[in-house]
């Protein structure tokens, strides 16, 4: 396992206590206006799943009152042969409302991560950007005083570790540690691809209960560079910024978003039915939406899986997973989880273009709508 | 049909007698320190005041804003020890998170974070520390703590962690009021937590609350239903409301806006209702409150509830004004205002003295009131209106200017020609608002069940069905359900496709049995 990078491990332990010093290089503190923005964007990223990231921002809130902060870096300053962790809890949005996140245990992960493979991380960054996982990097960071790279493997939310920038690239796909709330350990060293890595991990998060903090298979600074979707913490905090803004000034935030964004507004209405459940570590299900206003008469159901992956209008495909899916409350514009939806709430349904790296072959193979178990093809709303 | 509504606020007891959905009568009397007193004294001014027609009163419906006064003012609740069973789980996360310092401080009186908890699945996280609840239920005792919130992980799954622990509690403690988590919530624990939190805070309040109605109607003879209503513009029977009174929070602002809206036969538009302590801000959308998409906050703290979006400033007729620096609440004399006000002979200057100098209100005597400094009344009354016009451009759905129905004892204090504001309208009744919305909450019912082996659209159809029976039996009236939530949660760790459905649909109350008395006539 790790062979192809054995080598480049050892050169870097023997290099000291911290394996790169970034001074000098441009960091920027998050203030904890941006902390507050970034939690409304990274919810809308998460295309209703990844978890409501209020638990996430409420540790980081408490770590800040601690007198402890994060910096965010470029990728392009990494270092080519640094190390940088990519963490985040995995599992299913229901629980994760139940089990408050707490930042010792993706902590926990990172170390055990640095002891089992011999390395030691120069930086973190998200595995995921939408949801709850936006902040599971940052607690991790202010927990051990390392810099955030603004950047992500999944541009979005997706339930599923071969759907990151990182599988499409073919990047190493092991060794993966799992931390639980209880002293269990997990370790994967070894998977035969992505699919399979996904197989091992997620039979394991169902036993510890659906919710386990991940330091996913260490990246290079080199792989963040080339392997990743770049900047994308600073697009959160610029949505919800955007969102915060026209609520503020008591504009439509649907509209101000879908402006800056350049998305498409699906349907404007109330939910009408929602059913879910918790299976194979998923929360599965569809929602009914039918339209208000301008749509009167229009019917929308969308397919969940803890994201959401196609809708349709009037029984014909109208969104596809890769691109992004978002139920947004109609009137603050904040997203809405697939955990928390319910009847009668009043809804935006919008979709936002996909990263570009899934629209490939092997990107869309990954991501788009059969990976998610539909018959469908992937259906281009963007013109790109 | 004739129902008397009345509604119980900071400073005013109101009472309304409707027959066949008509204001017949209405009083208007103030809130007495005992409350009893007042609500007897209300009601004998309208049994007086109505003669022949408030004879066979169909029902009688009760709103209060108790329960919210109190925790906006941080005042009359119960220190409240927080019990948390789940650790290791949700250790860093810690009950009071997220909440307002003050209202913390005034709540909190001890935490205990113990070993225990479920999974999604039902499977325990670790073994529950029972032991550990026997040392804070000694602690609690021996602190003479009266309040005790209870929440597990996944309670709403399987609550008998918190029914063991209450046990516990309640073996060691017996005087204490113990509130169970899964009795008010759904799943996430943190809001649930919360309002579990301040729902024991009020528990003794409750008590002493509903006590003093039943003693009220007692006295005046009247031998009908009695129902509390609830923030979601229901009504529930008083026992059980005496035991989750944070469901009551919040119910004056809806009975306000469901007054306001058939006073004034519009649908679409805001309304302020302005009380003695708190003004509250809403919007009626095609006749009905605005509900709050998500996040319900009580006081600054999160809830899952579903209640009307509303903003509430402690602003009122009974709120005190101070000079140099000008200061505006969030003090009330409240039911006092006509002992204290300097309006009505006191020292104390309050925002209704400051109306009275500025002419905008006829209460009391202006001449008891003409020293006040002109400054002062010209730059409170615009403290006022600046403080309205904010939370109506906070509340309004759009830029575009809307009517606003101005309702409460204190409505005076809503000016005209307020900026992004169509028209001010004023409509009659509008200070006994809260007392006809009260009279016309509605019943409902619920139904909460498991269900095994039965494919989901059975399952949904009988436990609707199950809901519309209990209104029924509340008293509703058949044809007017409304299923208004319907929610399934599929148990993964049972057996043969079980899934849990919780089903809630509201109606009218109906008339009851036609009474048998003979002569009666029917």
């Amino acid at each position: 396992m790790f062979a192809g990078v054995r080598s480049t491990i050892h050169s870097i332990v023997s290099s000291g206590p911290v394996p790169f010093d970034l001074q000098g290089f441009e960091r920027t503190t998050l203030t904890e206006v941006d902390i507050d923005d970034l939690r409304v964007g990274a919810w809308i990223l998460g295309t209703g799943g990844g978890g409501d990231p209020y638990y996430g921002y409420l540790c980081l809130k408490k770590l800040y009152a601690q007198g402890r902060v994060v910096d965010v870096i470029d990728p392009k300053d990494l270092p080519d042969d640094a190390y940088v962790a990519a963490v985040n809890q995995m599992g299913s949005p229901l629980p994760a409302e139940e089990r408050l996140t707490d930042p010792a245990t993706v902590t926990r992960a990172i170390r055990e991560m640095e002891a089992y493979a011999g390395i030691r991380f120069t930086a973190v960054m998200p595995w995921e950007i939408g949801g709850g996982n936006a902040f599971q990097p940052l607690m991790a960071a202010a927990m051990l005083g390392l810099p955030v790279v603004d950047a992500d493997a999944m541009g979005r939310a997706f339930p599923e570790a071969q759907m990151t920038s990182f599988a499409v690239m073919d990047f190493t796909c092991h060794p993966l540690v799992m931390a639980d709330i209880r002293p269990n350990t997990v370790i994967i060293s070894e998977a035969a691809d992505w699919k399979w890595l996904e197989r091992l991990r997620r039979r394991a998060c169902t036993e510890l209960g659906a919710v386990a903090a991940t330091c996913n298979p260490p990246r290079t600074g080199r792989e963040v560079k080339i392997g990743s979707h770049l900047h994308t913490v600073g697009k959160a905090l610029r949505i919800g910024r955007t969102v915060r803004r026209a609520q503020a000034e008591h504009c439509d935030a649907v509209a101000a978003l879908l402006e800056q964004e350049r998305g498409v507004e699906l349907l404007r209405g109330k939910v009408t039915d929602v059913e879910r459940q918790t299976t194979g570590g998923y929360l599965r299900g569809r929602l009914d939406v039918a339209g208000l206003d301008a749509y009167a008469g229009d019917t929308m159901r969308i397919a969940f899986q803890n994201e959401f992956t196609v809708a349709w209008r009037d029984d014909e495909p109208c969104a596809t997973t890769p691109d992004l899916i978002c139920v947004l409350d109609q009137d603050s514009g904040e997203a809405i989880g697939t955990e928390v939806i319910r009847f009668g709430q009043r809804v935006a349904v919008i979709a936002l273009p996909a990263p570009e790296m899934l629209l490939g072959d092997r990107g869309l193979e990954l991501t788009g709508p059969r990976a998610f178990g539909h018959d469908l093809d992937f259906h281009p709303l963007f013109t790109r | 049909m004739k129902v008397i509504g009345i509604d119980v606020g900071g400073t005013s007891t109101d009472a309304v007698l409707l027959h066949e959905r008509t204001v017949r009568h209405y009083v208007k009397t103030a809130t007495s320190a005992d409350v009893s007193s007042g609500i007897t004294a209300a009601l004998d001014a309208l049994l007086a005041m109505a003669g022949p027609d408030a004879t066979g009163v169909d029902a009688v419906m009760l709103g209060t804003t108790h329960f919210t006064n109190a925790i906006v003012e941080r005042r009359g609740l119960t220190p409240t020890a927080a019990i948390r069973i789940g650790l290791p789980a949700t250790a860093f996360l810690e009950p009071f998170t997220d909440w307002p310092p003050d209202l913390a401080t005034a709540v909190r009186a001890r935490t205990f974070m113990v070993r225990g908890g479920h999974e999604y699945d039902g499977r325990p996280i670790v073994p529950f520390d029972a032991a550990a609840v026997e040392s804070a239920a000694r602690e609690i005792r021996d602190a003479g703590i009266r309040a005790v919130a209870i929440t597990s992980v996944f309670s709403p799954l399987d609550a008998t962690l918190e029914e063991r622990a209450g046990q516990i509690v309640r073996e060691a403690c017996p005087e204490a009021g113990v509130t169970l988590s899964h009795r008010l919530g759904r799943i996430g624990l943190l809001p649930r937590e919360n309002v579990t939190i301040l729902n024991a805070s009020l528990v003794d309040l409750a008590r002493a609350t509903t006590a003093a109605f039943a003693e009220g109607l007692r006295r005046v003879g009247i031998d009908a239903p009695v129902y509390l209503t609830q923030n979601d513009g229901t009504i529930a029977r008083m026992e059980q409301a005496a035991e989750l009174p944070i469901l009551g929070v919040a119910c004056g602002p809806t009975n306000s806006m469901r007054g306001a809206a058939f006073l004034s036969g519009m649908a679409n538009a805001l309304v302020v209702d302005v009380g003695g302590t708190t003004t509250d801000f809403g919007y009626l959308r095609q006749g009905l409150p605005r509900q709050a998409n998500r996040v319900v906050e009580i006081g600054g703290v999160r809830t899952l509830f579903q209640m009307p979006d509303l903003l509430s400033l402690p602003l009122g007729g009974g709120s005190m004004v101070t000079a140099s620096p000008l200061t505006i609440g969030p003090e009330s004399v409240g039911f006092r205002l006509t002992e204290l006000g300097r309006a009505f002979g006191g020292d104390v200057t309050t925002v209704t003295d400051v109306a009275v100098a500025a002419g905008a209100s006829s209460l009391g005597d202006p001449r008891r009131v003409a020293d006040l400094p002109d400054g002062l009344v010209t730059d409170a009354m615009a403290m006022v209106r600046a403080t309205i016009e904010d939370a109506i451009d906070r509340m309004k759905p759009d830029a575009e200017p809307r009517p606003v129905i101005a309702v409460g004892g204190a409505a005076f204090l809503v000016p005209d020609g307020l900026a992004g504001v169509g028209e001010t309208v004023r409509v009659p009744h509008a200070a006994v608002a809260n007392a006809v919305g009260a009279a016309m909450a509605q019943v409902s019912g619920e139904s909460d069940r498991v269900y095994r082996g039965v494919p989901r659209d059975e399952a949904i159809a009988a436990a609707t069905t199950a809901a519309r029976t209990d209104a029924i039996a509340a008293g509703a009236d058949p044809n007017t359900l409304e299923v208004v939530e319907v929610e399934d949660l599929p148990l993964a760790y049972l057996p043969g496709n079980s899934r849990r459905v919780r089903a809630k649909v509201l109606g009218a109350i109906a008339r009851p049995r036609v009474s048998a008395l003979p002569g009666a006539g029917s």
